[in-house]
């Protein structure tokens, strides 16, 4: 395997255990770096409001991704289409340090996925289930998070791809090896990665949860699930209270396995973002489904 | 120092980071045990401390919210050894060139944040560090810092393109590389020997 694509799964693992979360302005990114962000996802709109804005939702002006970039020491993600690897070599040119090939945005392309051995800066990808998040890091992924139901507050999918990625992966780890290249077919999945799984019994890189995540104990859950951490994109700054509701989750990722402090961190954070019951959405309006 | 089965307890301080990646290097090595700390009660039960990669600026504020702070500068009275990698390193400088702030403060080092830039700049390289071996060792440098200056009684390890990249004093060391991220165990032998 390349040097850089190690590198770039090593700054992922550097950012296990933590919270990244989305802003929209240098003073937002502030509060969750003082809030003890591990890095944030620099956005022009957060996902709730893509949702409600509609539209076509494409990568951010690179002029506030630069002005959140100079406010904050911590890592900066930011986005791009699926498949628009234009705007990727944009952020790369930007020396972001993370590119997320999301489905919060509307994909450029049905067909492709970007081919991100093409780039030095890593990239983190959505996944509903193990043979897509292997078909991602196939295509150079440095980092996978579940894909969820971005911009609901409603971590019902989170939960749903964070227990199917499991699942799969222990069932791989349960076959002989002759059985695994039917495993690769069925998955979808390249076979080295199928290989990998079945004998590590875990992803070749990070695994984050993301998408619908909008209290403490949500996040918390997600890790006694099995992710390596969590994304929060409209969870904190749609939250009456961003700062407070920033720093419990902050707290509840460490502490995800300590009700006590679950307990104590829950308190007192007044409301959560609006939220959504992800069966009353129009089929269309799903962004899970964006991508294969 | 030893337990009552002659074991070394060592903690990794489990915020976030680079936690796993220690906890798995020490379960190579025998005759220790490796535990997961992120409580008062645990770090001070611990003849040594591991202080992982990570984001400084979390893991800092964290060890001032949950009073791990003080159990950790406990640690330092009693002289237990203690050892930082990359964001650890600079939580326990005494001095951060590019920021007011200052963690643990118990090293006296200055060091400076993301020295190298971002995470297109970071790199993997060999270094030759004869206090700790006979042979090259693999460094990765992940969004790194390096340390500009020491104080007196600090002891310098490794350099690399000028730079101080590993430095000890008496029963701290400080890298701002990630030997957990590589095969070779020759760090933590030296560490244990602190």
């Amino acid at each position: 395997m390349n040097e850089r694509y190690e590198l770039n799964k090593n700054l992922a693992q550097m950012l296990k255990g933590g919270v990244i979360m989305d802003v929209t302005t240098p003073e937002q990114a502030i509060i969750a770096e003082k809030a003890g962000a591990v890095a944030v996802m620099a956005l022009e709109r957060v996902p709730a409001d893509i949702r409600a804005r509609g539209g076509v939702a494409r990568m951010s002006d690179p002029k506030i991704i630069k002005e959140i970039k100079a406010a904050v020491s911590i890592p900066v993600m930011a986005k791009v289409r699926i498949g628009h690897f234009v705007e990727a070599q944009i952020l790369e040119a930007l020396g972001i340090d993370f590119i997320d090939e999301s489905e919060v945005l509307t994909p450029a392309d049905e067909m492709y996925h970007i081919n991100k051995w093409d780039f030095k800066v890593p990239f983190v990808c959505g996944a509903r289930n193990l043979g897509e998040a292997l078909r991602r890091i196939g295509e150079g992924a440095s980092m996978i998070r579940t894909k969820g139901e971005a911009g609901t507050g409603n971590v019902v999918e989170a939960i749903r791809h964070m227990r199917m990625i499991n699942a799969e992966i222990k069932r791989l780890t349960t076959l002989r090896e002759d059985e695994l290249m039917a495993a690769a077919k069925e998955l979808q999945a390249p076979y080295d990665l199928v290989k990998y799984v079945a004998q590590h019994g875990r992803l070749p890189v990070v695994n984050f949860a993301a998408g619908g995540i909008a209290t403490p104990a949500d996040a918390a859950l997600m890790m006694q699930l099995g992710a390596d951490g969590v994304f929060v994109g409209s969870g904190i700054f749609k939250s009456q209270n961003p700062e407070k509701m920033a720093e419990a989750i902050v707290k509840a990722v460490t502490y995800y396995d300590k009700p006590e402090i679950l307990a104590e961190v829950s308190e007192g954070l007044g409301e959560a973002m609006q939220s959504i019951d992800i069966r009353k959405l129009d089929e269309k309006d799903l962004y899970a489904s964006r991508g294969w | 120092m030893l337990q009552g089965d002659g074991s070394l307890r060592v903690g990794v301080l489990a915020i976030q980071g680079s936690v796993r990646e220690h906890i798995e290097k020490l379960n190579l090595i025998d005759g220790v045990e490796a535990v997961l700390a992120k409580d008062k009660n645990t770090l001070l039960s611990l003849d040594a401390l591991i202080i992982p990669g990570g984001e400084s600026t979390a893991i800092g504020k964290m060890i001032v919210d949950f009073g791990l702070k003080e159990a950790i500068l406990k640690l330092n009275e009693r002289k237990i050894p203690i050892w930082g990698t990359c964001a650890g390193m600079i939580l326990m400088a005494k001095y951060i060139v590019n920021d007011d702030k200052v963690h643990l403060g118990i090293m006296d080092i200055s060091v400076k944040r993301n020295a190298y830039g971002s995470q297109l700049d970071s790199f993997k390289t060999k270094l030759m560090i004869p206090a700790v071996s006979n042979n090259e060792i693999e460094a990765v440098f992940i969004r790194a810092p390096y340390i500009e200056n020491v104080g007196n009684g600090v002891r310098i390890l490794a350099k690399h393109q000028g730079k101080i990249v590993a430095a000890q004093q008496n029963n701290l060391l400080a890298t701002a590389f990630h030997p957990e991220l590589t095969d070779d165990i020759c760090f933590y032998r030296y560490f244990l020997k602190l």
